[in-house]
């Protein structure tokens, strides 16, 4: 007992008290600004591992990034990462991010149902699935509930079963093997429910695109209610963007 | 027998490889393995050409540093004799050979799906239709779980026979993460497109991953890194050692339902991957190692910060790995659950801490050293019960060990090369192989390169291939609710596996 409250002191405070404003230490890759100087934008294409950058004039979809930064490695006065973590949206025209336009990601506010905010407002249970997930995105939403984060300060939690759930999270860009439990456990939440895409892979399939062993059908033919890219999608930018979704300042 | 042997991340001509008859072949690494506790097959596999497969075998010689290395040819609709009749380690290897190409084999003993790969022999091959073992008998009852967990965790499905509250078998069903890395590897032909595609390959595993395959193409393209880099890529696999093994016992403890004990290991990892974050960028390291350099070298102040985050880590680690030992409540839920016998460890070819815990030594960082290793004559921590807790007290020892390597090699550190990007082309025709040590164990990269230097194959194994075998034989006897932890004390990676 003697041992239990020594070590607990030395732990000292470890929660982090305003997870809207907390600065991301180190140089953390987050929202990209893309200035207006001239450059190859050819080359600075070609760069792009995950073909997220688009020319004339110059856009980043983060939807595809991979957050590599090799991009602003090699094009340093053209992009620059900068440590804004929040970059959840639920309109996915919104992740692409252009030259010049130096703004915070947002959402858009007429686009979220009216049932999210009424129902969960309080409460919000999820179930995640892992399709293809590599695990990084995996770890970094065990993250969110930890003494850190402790995402169920806003009674946000991830439940053990759909039929818990008031929506699903989806990590990894939805490999073959896993489209049916996908589905099923999907048709197991009870209405009202949302999808959010966690992470790159999810959101475009990242990397995997164009893999024939993917099946996106799930992801094309639902609504798609937050996408929060990362890779791995970062605790902050987790719990912002649900924060933001379900209407908590 | 003739072998081609090389070491650990040389590259050879791939017709070098000496080829011979199938029974020569069999016979000829069979009785090379047997009964010689420091050579193990690290890598067997297939590749199509024509209506020939070639087989290539790689077995690992750890007491002269070796990888030995011969092939044969076989017609694709060969029934053959298996290694697995003699050499069960070579099961899941045989099974993929199979799997990917309907080799036939007559005395296999086990020829199960492993991944249901896309593009696998047998097309109409269903995961719903899985030929799972079952047993007859009105006292027993099956428990499935999965493909979806209760926790944030990657799917699988575990098909457990019971009798009553007692686990009599465990099968475990994957494929579900299967996105088609390897062939990935062949289709985006981007240098960092693949260096993306290391990364992803197990999110927990970056720096083991990522580094083999930046040695393997390293080797390939003849350039060598400079020390600062490789000193510093040592720093980062051992720092992700101390950052998954913490993260692990936080995890174990929540398994036991150990609140103090999953909160203090769980907000400890938390300084470590926020380094990571200061130091490339990204909580797990993705970004960081790059072939051919080091984009982010390890300034004064970063170093500064390191010494910090380890000095304030230490004490608080060791406290609380030291309360786990001595409570009676976790120890009994620790000790003698999940255990599996050295021999069957042995037998069955089980790698990393996962063999170390009973005895088997298996440690690329000594047998096989890469980057720095060799300079720190580093000891495999050893322990002899195969349990749970042996489990947890390599984690333990491992993690006060792999801070001391890292006080070590910051140290060695003389001064700040400036990075440059050697150019850059694969040499043709040409074989490499790649190990290395990674918090499960041995990670293997392998690729040939064809005519122009284009790769023509590539070959991903983590150690996970090896350990779910493991993890299934050792709840046996164990009641179910003991399932848990034991999985969580081996903690394997599904998407390492289905790749």
């Amino acid at each position: 007992m003697i041992n239990t409250i020594k070590i607990l002191r030395h732990q000292g405070k470890q929660f982090i008290p305003d997870l809207r404003k907390v600065k991301a230490p180190g140089i953390f890759r987050g929202r990209p600004d893309i200035g207006p100087e001239v450059c190859d934008e050819k080359a600075l294409a070609e760069i792009c591992p995950t073909g997220a950058i688009m020319i004339s004039p110059v856009r980043i979809d983060l939807g595809k990034c991979a957050f590599c930064g090799e991009c602003s490695r090699i094009f340093p006065e053209k992009i620059k990462f900068t440590t804004d973590y929040r970059l959840a949206t639920n309109i996915r025209e919104r992740l692409i991010v252009t030259e010049g336009r130096i703004e915070p990601l947002t959402l858009g506010m007429d686009v979220i149902r009216k049932e999210i905010r009424k129902f969960f407002r309080g409460s919000l249970k999820l179930r995640q699935v892992s399709a293809g997930g590599d695990n990084s995105c995996e770890l970094e939403l065990n993250a969110c509930g930890n003494v850190n984060f402790d995402m169920g300060r806003f009674g946000i939690e991830f439940v053990a079963s759909p039929r818990h759930a008031d929506g699903i999270v989806i990590t990894g860009p939805v490999s073959k093997n896993m489209a049916s439990a996908l589905q099923i456990t999907y048709d197991a939440t009870p209405t009202p429910k949302i999808i959010i895409l966690a992470g790159t892979d999810a959101i475009s399939g990242g990397i995997f695109e164009g893999s024939p062993a993917l099946d996106r059908s799930f992801i094309d033919k639902n609504h798609i209610d937050l996408y929060i890219p990362g890779n791995p999608v970062h605790p902050l930018t987790f719990i912002n963007g649900v924060l933001d979704l379900i209407g908590i300042k | 027998m003739n072998f081609l042997t090389i070491h650990n991340q040389q590259s050879v001509p791939f017709y070098d490889i000496p080829e011979m008859t199938y029974r020569e072949f069999l016979d000829g690494n069979s009785s090379f393995i047997e009964g010689d506790r420091d050579r193990h097959c690290v890598l067997y596999f297939g590749i199509k050409e024509d209506v020939y497969l070639r087989l290539i075998c790689c077995i690992a010689d750890d007491s002269t540093h070796n990888i030995n290395i011969s092939s044969t040819s076989v017609k694709l609709d060969a029934i053959l004799d298996s290694f697995s009749a003699t050499n069960l380690a070579f099961e899941k290897f045989e099974r993929e050979i199979h799997e990917n190409f309907g080799i036939a084999y007559i005395d296999h003993p086990w020829l199960k799906p492993v991944r249901y790969p896309v593009n696998g022999f047998d097309k109409s091959a269903k995961m719903s239709e899985y030929p799972f073992f079952n047993i007859e008998g009105e006292e027993l009852h099956e428990v499935g779980v999965g493909p979806v967990h209760a926790g944030i965790i990657e799917p699988g499905h575990f098909r457990f026979i019971c009798n009553g509250e007692q686990i009599l078998h465990l099968e475990i069903q994957l494929g579900y993460q299967h996105r088609g890395v390897e062939q990935l590897f062949l289709n985006k032909t981007k240098l960092l497109q693949r260096t993306i595609l290391a990364e992803s390959i197990a999110g927990d595993s970056v720096i083991g991953h990522t580094t083999a395959f930046s040695y393997l193409f390293e080797s390939l393209g003849g350039i060598a890194v400079g020390r600062e880099v490789l000193i510093a890529r040592t720093i980062a696999q051992e720092l992700e050692r101390i950052a998954i093994h913490t993260g692990d016992l936080s995890a174990i403890c929540t398994d036991v339902a150990y609140q103090l004990g999953s909160s203090v290991f769980g907000r400890l990892r938390t300084p470590i991957i926020n380094f990571f974050q200061e130091w490339c960028g990204n909580r797990l390291a993705k970004g960081m190692i790059r072939v051919g350099y080091n984009p982010y070298p390890l300034t004064a102040e970063l170093i500064k910060r390191l010494n910090e985050v380890l000095n304030a880590f230490e004490p608080d680690f060791s406290e609380m790995g030291l309360e786990i030992s001595k409570l009676p409540s976790i120890l009994s839920r620790f000790e003698r659950t999940g255990m599996l016998a050295n021999e069957q460890l042995a037998s069955i070819g089980t790698v990393g801490m996962s063999a170390r815990m009973n005895a088997v030594e298996r440690d690329i960082r000594v047998s096989h050293p890469y980057g720095v290793f060799s300079e720190l004559d580093h000891e495999p921590i050893i322990k002899h019960h195969g349990d749970v807790y042996s489990r947890v007290r390599i984690r333990r020892e491992e993690v006060i060990q792999s801070i001391a390597y890292i006080r070590r090699m910051i140290a060695m550190i003389s001064e700040e090369s400036a990075s440059y990007i050697p150019s850059f082309k694969l040499r043709s025709n040409m074989f490499s192989i790649s190990l290395t040590e990674g918090w499960r164990g041995e990670i293997c990269h392998a690729a040939i390169t064809g005519d122009n230097g284009d790769l023509i194959h590539y070959k991903i194994k983590d150690p996970s291939f090896h350990n779910w075998l493991a993890l299934a034989l050792s709840v046996r006897n164990n009641e179910i609710s003991d399932f848990p932890v034991s999985n969580k004390s081996f903690d394997l990676s599904y998407c390492g596996h289905d790749l």
